[in-house]
């Protein structure tokens, strides 16, 4: 897709008119983040965290896949495999640091990415596909994360493993059976670190593959923007290069360097110490944690402590860990505001925030020992993270009365202009008044 | 079922009284043939990754428990789960008798889950039924919890002296396996 005013490629040469008959991929290049992009020329630099996700999952890809050259997926030597990376092989202490914090920065720019579309209402009509990507997206991170924390065969991979395959037994019926079918045995063992190190390495592929789509599909109504207007006219709009491709290379020296401040001078202190230790199958930590990104959904999990309608409390858990992400899937049709910006929604704003919070809350109770007063916070922040998506949504979207949307992104950004420089608004309103605004969708 | 005068359909084929087409019965072969076969491939696929026959193998352990003092308690390892070996002491036992079973999680009494004539002798998994973790209270010093039996420290879960759920998320009472007495001192488990 493109607007109507979208930059038409040309082949430059006669090499470049020869492939672009044939295999037309320089076209695609061009249109998908070339000249040929037009982008809403008001995004913010929250807008950037979706290239920083790309980056961090190419850095994931890269450092996995030299780090597969050197390491062994057998209990007996996985964790012998990861001491020699760190201390034999060149510069496979870097490789496995980065590999390592990569992750965590992966989650890092993925969660701030989740919100400004929660903020932006980037999840709204025409763009739900690209949301649900999204969360599809999330879900595949967790797994992979989640198997890649066993490979180093560390207590915390051991525990983990037993755990999270646990949640399955929950599962009336067959739940053992399906537990069973997970690790390959009674417990985790050699069965289970080779199908996690053949799993661990398949699906970041597979992400890749939903980004694809992803990026197709966001490319049908182009970006969001910080007003949440539609994009009506040329005014309204920048070719994505050179503008958005400088703006991104920007941040993204910024994150690189945030990133290798963490992988050069603090490389553990987003891991768990106890994950040095050799698993030993009789001996759980006194303290087990996921990785930290894992938290909050962690927490959730153990906020059941007592059975309720026949339902055992650990199903419960287990049942509600999962529906926090599977709600989001359901997000764009319980918020029915047709007002997507929450600048312009003060109420939402209010709960946004309250959100925002909560998640910090749970991460942290999750991050606790399993008594009080953690136990009940945890329960209260997790009945909030329910409430806000099934009740306080859906009933602001009707009873809030949002602020005056501006006419046209153009209009907007004049507007901000003028007040930045001292000269009052209402004279901005009519500079889009030269140009018929197309009607929006 | 189609004869030579009945009408020929748009897509070629005769059509039956009932509108049902001899090409039909052709696609809905194909149509269950196929998926016959996709599942029958699938099959192996899936399966490859439940339990070996090497993992299955029924393994017993044998335990010498003649060490094991009053009050005390050793792990030991069966089918690669960890299982707890505990000597109960007479007021540890009565402890656990004093409860009645009826208001309990997953009713079960001390004799339920012990055999007649060594009822001192509690043999559980040391796994939680919650999510798998390996309790605390089977070595000396160590945590057992507000009811003296086990304490999972994963999410807060307290076993009693007879390793019955009394507290916390777990949703049964410990597993007891499958075990016999060999002699007086030595317990085959499986």
């Amino acid at each position: 897709m493109s607007f109507p005013w979208a930059n038409q490629y040309e082949p430059k040469s006669d090499f470049t008119r020869w492939i672009d008959s044939r295999l037309p991929l320089p076209r695609f290049v061009y249109n998908a983040v070339g000249a040929g992009y037009p982008v809403p020329r008001n995004i913010n630099y929250l807008y950037n965290f979706g290239v920083l996700a790309g980056v961090a999952l190419m850095i994931q890809i890269v450092t996995g896949i030299v780090l597969a050259m050197h390491y062994s997926a057998h209990i007996t030597t996985a964790f012998d495999s990861v001491e020699h990376i760190m201390r034999n092989v060149n510069s496979g202490w870097l490789i496995r640091y980065m590999h390592m914090n990569g992750a965590s920065f992966f989650f890092i720019v993925v969660y701030v990415h989740i919100f400004r579309g929660l903020y932006y209402g980037s999840y709204k009509a025409p763009r739900e596909v690209v949301w649900m990507l999204g969360v599809v997206i999330l879900l595949l991170m967790m797994a992979t994360a989640f198997m890649g924390y066993v490979l180093p065969w560390g207590q915390m991979s051991f525990w983990g493993a037993q755990v999270i395959t646990s949640l399955f037994s929950a599962i009336p019926l067959v739940g053992e059976s399906i537990r069973m079918w997970l690790v390959g045995g009674f417990a985790p063992d050699n069965a289970t670190i080779t199908r996690f190190f053949s799993l661990h390495y398949l699906l970041p592929f597979v992400i890749l593959g939903v980004v694809v789509l992803k990026v197709w599909a966001l490319h049908i109504p182009g970006s969001n923007n910080p007003t949440g207007v539609d994009v009506q006219g040329p005014q309204d709009t920048l070719p994505f290069h050179p503008y958005f491709t400088a703006k991104d290379f920007f941040t993204l020296c910024l994150y690189l360097l945030a990133f290798a401040a963490v992988v050069f001078f603090i490389p553990n202190t987003l891991g768990h110490p106890d994950n040095y230790i050799p698993a030993d199958p009789l001996s759980t930590p006194a303290h087990i944690v996921p990785e930290w990104y894992l938290l909050p959904f962690y927490a959730i999990l153990r906020a059941f402590t007592v059975d309720f309608l026949w339902i055992p409390a650990k199903l419960w858990g287990v049942i509600a860990m999962f529906a926090s992400i599977i709600l989001l899937f359901f997000l764009p049709w319980l918020d029915t505001s047709r007002v997507r910006s929450t600048a312009y929604r003060p109420m939402y704003r209010i709960w946004f925030w309250v959100l925002v919070l909560c998640c910090f809350v749970l991460g942290w109770v999750g991050a606790m020992p399993a008594e009080e007063p953690y136990v009940r916070i945890g329960q209260i922040a997790a009945a909030y993270y329910f409430a806000h998506f099934l009740l306080i949504l859906p009933i602001l979207s009707v009873v809030e009365k949002p602020l005056p949307l501006p006419n046209s992104i153009a209009e907007a950004v004049l507007a901000k202009k003028a007040k930045g420089s001292g000269i009052v608004g209402p004279g901005a309103t009519g500079v889009s008044a030269g140009t018929a605004p197309a009607p929006a969708e | 079922m189609a004869s030579a005068t009945e009408p020929l359909s748009p897509e070629g084929g005769t059509v039956g009284p009932d509108g049902v087409r001899r090409r039909d019965f052709i696609y809905i072969a194909t149509g269950a043939f196929t998926a016959v076969g996709a599942a029958a491939v699938a099959w192996p696929f899936i399966n490859q990754m439940n339990p070996s026959a090497d993992v299955l193998a029924m393994a017993t352990t044998e335990v010498d428990i003649a060490p094991i003092q009053p009050g005390q308690a050793i792990k030991t390892i069966w089918q690669s789960k960890p299982v707890f070996v505990r000597n109960l002491t007479p007021a540890e036992q009565d402890a656990a008798n004093k409860v009645d079973a009826a208001t309990l999680r997953d009713p079960q009494t001390l004799a339920e889950r012990t055999l007649e004539g060594s009822r001192n002798w509690l043999v559980t998994l040391g796994v939680c039924t919650h999510l798998g973790c390996v309790p605390l209270g089977a070595a000396e010093g160590e945590n057992r919890g507000d009811y003296g039996g086990y304490f999972c420290p994963c999410h807060g879960s307290h076993y009693d002296t007879a390793g019955r759920i009394r507290r916390g998320p777990a949703p049964t009472n410990l597993e007891v396996p499958p075990y016999t007495f060999k002699s007086p001192t030595l317990i085959e488990i499986g």
